[in-house]
């Protein structure tokens, strides 16, 4: 049994020009001891998600689900004051700007112990025991002193790994990352990148990595999910997907990379993600795709199977009869943005 | 070859911070002594962690800081010491493309405002024909005639990077500092802003420092590249060598740190540590506290840059990374 099961999440904010909807259709399995990578573009509701997972979708947001379910039990039946029993214990989760998810007021060791104290029932003494031995685990030198240092006394790296810590603390079986590396240097990224494999190696964890940096993800990831407006486009394992993506949408990512270009000019996708007001009909990737058809544009894609993975068009990259497919469905791009 | 648009020699900049009131300030060196020039058409990056001086440096190519020490000229003229009448002349000269365009641009202003701005300081052009250049300018970065009478929160993230552009380029300099243009934007619109920077550079023959922490983009953009740690160059030189052979175990670890989308895993330098503290830098070398390679005469003596095989090093043992470089 999977660890976890998302099926037709939707998350919708109701605003003043309609209704909002940043999650639109998401389902995902993941098993224990598994790494996925999220990635998208800022908007697209990678984020939204997780947090919908976590029960951490603030008032008037409305999340909505056929099934959500973790380690086989229901997350939409159950009260708030059990869900809050659970999220922050077997579901954790790291934010992107470690400085500011921190309390300023409160010195580490404080915010620490405190989830050790509530979730674990720890006293005072062992609660600051485990303390140390977490900060230990997470590569700060000195703990001890360390726990009577307020977060901006912390470098960003060393804050991001006492939100690792506090995250670890009561051994999660489902950790969930959000841009955890964004903020800091390549050399700090590439220690706290380290730390988190290490930990999830470790205690064989199922990990979420959350990011729109397409290198973290080919270097950490098992599986990937690419989103973009809110919609899954593309899931397959990292190493196919980066040799050969399926969708449109992951093609043109990819081939935006600088380090993916000879030289020369950079492949761009033409336009930007679609809004609220501007949310086409069809397939929501069909106004900035090279390949879109009369078709897609009025009919919106099923995330189907496809080559050992899903992918959300009607035309994937793979398909041998793709050419035919697109000429009877009257082509509008040009083939020459790719 | 033309001569440099910018020329810079041992450009230094200390600050002094205050410790305590009877305590003597401590003399924080945000750069120390990096030379450097850029001739027209050209990018020089300049790489480095935050707290390595790159963003001072660039304070002080765009005139909005004196160096410490060191000569800095601008096509010719001295910067440092400017002959009386020309500091205006100087500063038309370069312009500044700041990282993060949500904060850049005043909020209160329409698009066509902020982009006559420096028109109606620097120049005396009428009013029309303000409006006239502007436009075209809007035309040149990729902005529609409609967005003249617009805010700038009506723009994504990416198109107000275009007016920050357009606004740097109002004045035609020859050196556009950009420091982090990019790194608040997403790969697809990212894209198109690299492209732009590009298509100018080479229709007016722009000499851009380009200042980032991402070497991806800095090996798509630069000619040559800088490595900064702790406000000293430790690598400094044509781009292709640097990234075929990288000399200094800094930028090596710099380069295999990058995760990148290769397919290949390989194998990565995890350095050990955090950046010292300006105020109490190492004695020796500036990377010794954190160098995998370290040895005693690091720790003491300081490496000055010298040239091994085309670009400038300072490591002691730059030659023996020449001959192994996996050593």
């Amino acid at each position: 049994m999977a660890l976890l099961e998302i099926e037709n999440l939707s998350v919708e904010f109701p605003t003043q020009g309609g209704i909002m909807r940043a999650v639109d259709d998401v389902s995902l399995k993941l098993d224990e001891g598994e790494v996925l990578g999220v990635v998208g573009e800022s908007g697209s509701g990678k984020s939204v998600t997780m947090l919908a997972l976590m029960g951490l979708i603030p008032f008037p947001g409305r999340v909505k689900a056929k099934k959500l379910s973790f380690n086989g039990r229901d997350l939409l039946s159950m009260s708030d004051r059990e869900r809050r029993k659970l999220t922050g214990k077997d579901v954790a989760m790291i934010f992107q700007e470690p400085t500011t998810s921190l309390n300023p007021c409160f010195t580490i060791g404080f915010q620490l112990t405190e989830t050790l104290r509530l979730h674990e029932g720890m006293d005072r003494k062992a609660a600051r025991r485990r303390a140390i031995e977490l900060l230990e685990q997470v590569g700060i030198p000195s703990a001890e002193s360390r726990l009577s240092a307020y977060p901006h006394q912390l470098s960003g790296g060393m804050n991001q790994r006492v939100m690792i810590a506090m995250a670890i603390a009561c051994n999660p079986k489902l950790l969930i990352a959000d841009e955890p590396t964004t903020a800091l240097d390549v050399t700090i990224q590439a220690q706290i990148l380290d730390l988190l494999m290490t930990l999830q190696k470790e205690r064989n964890m199922a990990l979420v990595m959350i990011t729109h940096n397409m290198g973290v993800v080919a270097e950490t990831a098992q599986r990937v999910m690419v989103m973009y407006a809110g919609q899954i486009m593309e899931e397959r394992s990292a190493t196919d997907l980066f040799a050969s993506p399926q969708h449109p949408y992951t093609a043109a990512l990819l081939s935006a990379l600088p380090e993916r270009s000879e030289g020369g000019r950079l492949a761009t996708i033409p336009g930007v993600v679609p809004g609220l007001y501007d949310r086409p009909r069809g397939c929501l990737f069909s106004p900035r795709c090279a390949y879109a058809t009369e078709h897609s544009r009025n009919v919106r894609p099923d995330l189907r199977d496809w080559a050992g993975g899903k992918v959300r068009c009607h035309y994937p990259l793979g398909d041998p009869n793709r050419d035919a497919a697109m000429k009877a469905d009257h082509p509008l791009g040009t083939e020459a943005a790719s | 070859m033309s001569a440099p648009v910018v020329e810079a020699k041992g450009l230094k900049r200390i600050y002094e911070v205050k410790q305590g009131l009877f305590k003597e300030p401590g003399r924080l060196q945000a750069v120390g002594g990096i030379s450097f020039s850029v001739e027209a058409g050209k990018t020089l990056a300049v790489v480095g962690e935050s707290g390595c001086g790159k963003s001072t440096l660039a304070r002080m190519i765009t005139l909005i800081e004196k160096p410490t020490e060191g000569s800095l000229t601008l096509d010719g003229i001295d910067a440092v010491n400017q002959p009386a009448g020309k500091a205006k002349d100087l500063r038309r000269m370069v312009q500044f493309v700041f990282q993060n365009p949500y904060g850049s641009l005043n909020p209160r202003k329409k698009v066509g405002t902020i982009l006559e701005e420096p028109l109606a300081i620097n120049t005396t052009l009428s009013s029309s024909e303000r409006t006239e250049r502007a436009r075209a300018m809007m035309a040149k970065v990729g902005l529609r005639p409609e967005h003249y009478n617009r805010y700038p929160h009506m723009f994504s993230g990416g198109q107000r990077q275009r007016i920050a552009i357009a606004r740097a380029l109002m004045l035609s300099p020859k050196l556009v500092v950009a420091d982090e243009p990019v790194s608040a934007l997403d790969v697809s619109i990212q894209a198109q802003v690299l492209n732009l920077l590009a298509d100018l550079q080479a229709e007016m023959g722009l000499a851009y420092l380009f200042i980032s922490h991402d070497l991806a983009v800095v090996r798509h953009i630069a000619h040559d590249v800088l490595v900064m740690y702790l406000g000293n160059a430790v690598e400094q030189g044509p781009k292709d060598k640097i990234y075929e052979r990288p000399l200094h175990p800094y930028t090596q670890a710099l380069l295999s740190s990058t995760p990148g989308v290769s397919g290949t895993k390989r194998t990565r330098i995890v350095l050990k540590g955090e950046l010292p503290s300006p105020l109490n830098p190492p004695k020796g070398c500036v990377f010794s506290t954190r160098c995998p390679y370290v040895t005693e005469r690091c720790k003491v003596e300081r490496p000055q840059p010298r040239l091994v095989d085309g670009r400038y090093v300072a490591c002691h043992y730059a030659e023996n990374f020449l001959e192994n470089p996996a050593a």
